[in-house]
């Protein structure tokens, strides 16, 4: 319960648990053993979740926390829940959509134009477009609006 | 549990306030609670020294892409070639620890003092003898369209063997594949587009495109021919024979060449490995120069 309040550092309001990051808790001899996953190999907040997870678990009594990295199966976006989907639009990010289907052998290329696409989180129009496929963090992608013109952030699909 | 105090406290929190060490962040082992346990009938020696092989590939080409951070064309630009430079970097950091892992660490260790982790020293204190990544990451950037095509050739060569090396015998190995494929295939497709935007603009951008990738072809020349860790690796089930991806290497760049009305260069004929066994250019000690130079000089800094 305390490990599932804690939030993203980069999205601070998501829990790690809306996000898909936490993957499990359980105690195992006295000891707290909390397992999250990176979004991305190279994702700059894991450090401080961590240290925020040992914190707020310190803090609620459990003197002895061991915070594990699980790097299989890799995170995608759709593990995103309901509420942490409600919660990104609420804050004015559109949310993923469903994430590419991988599988074994040769990655397609995909020469077009994204097919992606993402209601305006601001006045809900479907006219938007895709401005570029890397945003303020790794998993963010730049839209605008093409109805009432505002740019805004999405989480690209992965 | 909100931010009323900044981030830092809880890093320093976590390490009962000793400093941390300045140039890498030593609170996030990025292999901490993985378990690491060797494969049967893998030698940790081949298998550190292929980690090293894709771990170089991956430091030194985000290295030379961040070169363009502020000086890109466009601003959405910058943020894209950062974003890609962070994804390899992550990748080089789990691929190194991967090796120190296994006590992969050669000269480094060393020269670092203990409070370093393992990636760190092997990013910052080996020599450029010691590095595995081939020549092509490691060439000088040129304008913009020779990097962009020098990012599509390299993405197109990292994703066909991250693909294959999602079935390794090594679940950590495999495990930094997948997470690599999904993010590698955003970095194939964005240089794609930008190939083929400047290949298909104007007479200017398809001239200096043009000769991009008159100045990259050559580089291949050893990207495809294993070394004997590759090909031990291989036997066993573990690595990736970069000879058998060089078909769907070709068949890509053809592709996206042909839609982007330029010519593909002449395929070099196959060498004997080069930086994959550490003999490199003038140019991969200019980058480790800028890249570890104040790591060196401050080799106990602690913020």
């Amino acid at each position: 319960m305390v490990a599932e309040t804690v939030t993203d550092p980069e999205l601070p309001t998501l829990t790690l648990a809306d996000l898909g990051v936490l993957r499990n808790v359980r105690v195992e001899d006295g000891t707290v053993v909390v397992e999250i996953t990176p979004t991305y190999s190279g994702c700059p907040a894991m450090g401080v979740m961590r240290a925020d997870l040992v914190r707020a678990l310190h803090r609620a009594g459990f003197p002895e926390v061991d915070v594990r990295t699980v790097l299989a199966p890799a995170w995608s976006t759709d593990w995103i829940s309901e509420e942490g989907r409600r919660k990104l639009a609420a804050s004015g990010i559109a949310p993923p959509g469903r994430a590419p289907v991988r599988t074994p052998g040769p990655v397609p290329l995909q020469l077009g134009p994204s097919r992606r696409t993402a209601a305006c989180p601001l006045c809900g129009s479907p006219d938007t477009v895709e401005q570029s496929e890397f945003g303020a963090t790794a998993c963010k992608a730049l839209r605008r609006c093409r109805a009432c013109g505002e740019p805004f952030e999405h989480v690209k699909e992965i | 549990m909100g931010h009323e105090e900044t981030v830092y406290d809880a890093l320093d929190h976590a390490h009962g306030g000793e400093g941390q060490w300045a140039f890498g962040t030593g609170f996030d082992e990025p292999l901490a609670g993985v378990d690491t346990t060797v494969p049967d009938g893998v030698d940790p020696a081949d298998l550190g020294a292929y980690c090293l092989m894709l771990g170089d590939d991956a430091l030194v080409l985000a290295q030379r892409l961040t070169e363009w951070v502020t000086a890109s064309p466009e601003l959405e630009e910058e943020v894209a070639v950062a974003n890609i430079a962070l994804d390899l970097l992550g990748q080089a950091r789990l691929l190194l620890a991967r090796a120190g892992s296994v006590g992969v660490l050669g000269r480094s260790r060393a020269r670092a003092t203990a409070s370093i982790p393992d990636e760190d020293a092997l990013a910052y204190f080996r020599d450029p003898d010691e590095f595995r990544n081939t020549g092509l990451v490691a060439a000088p950037n040129g304008d913009f369209g020779r990097t962009m095509v020098r990012l599509l050739v390299a993405a197109t060569v990292r994703l066909a063997v991250l693909a294959e090396l999602r079935r390794s015998r090594d679940p950590v190995l495999a495990a930094i594949a997948a997470k690599g494929v999904n993010e590698v295939a955003y970095h194939r497709d964005h240089a794609a587009r930008w190939v083929l935007r400047l290949g298909d603009g104007t007479p200017e951008s398809h001239r200096r495109v043009q000769a991009g990738a008159v100045e990259v072809w050559p580089l291949l020349a050893d990207v495809f021919s294993p070394t004997d860790v590759e090909h031990r690796l291989t036997a066993a089930g573990v690595a990736v024979d970069p000879s058998t991806v060089r078909g769907e290497v070709v068949e890509v760049l053809t592709a996206v060449l042909g839609q982007a009305t330029l010519q593909v260069p002449e395929w070099p004929a196959g060498t004997v490995p080069r930086g994959r066994l550490g003999e490199h250019g003038p140019e991969l000690t200019e980058l480790l120069g800028t890249l570890q130079g104040l790591a060196r000089q401050h080799p106990a800094a602690t913020w």
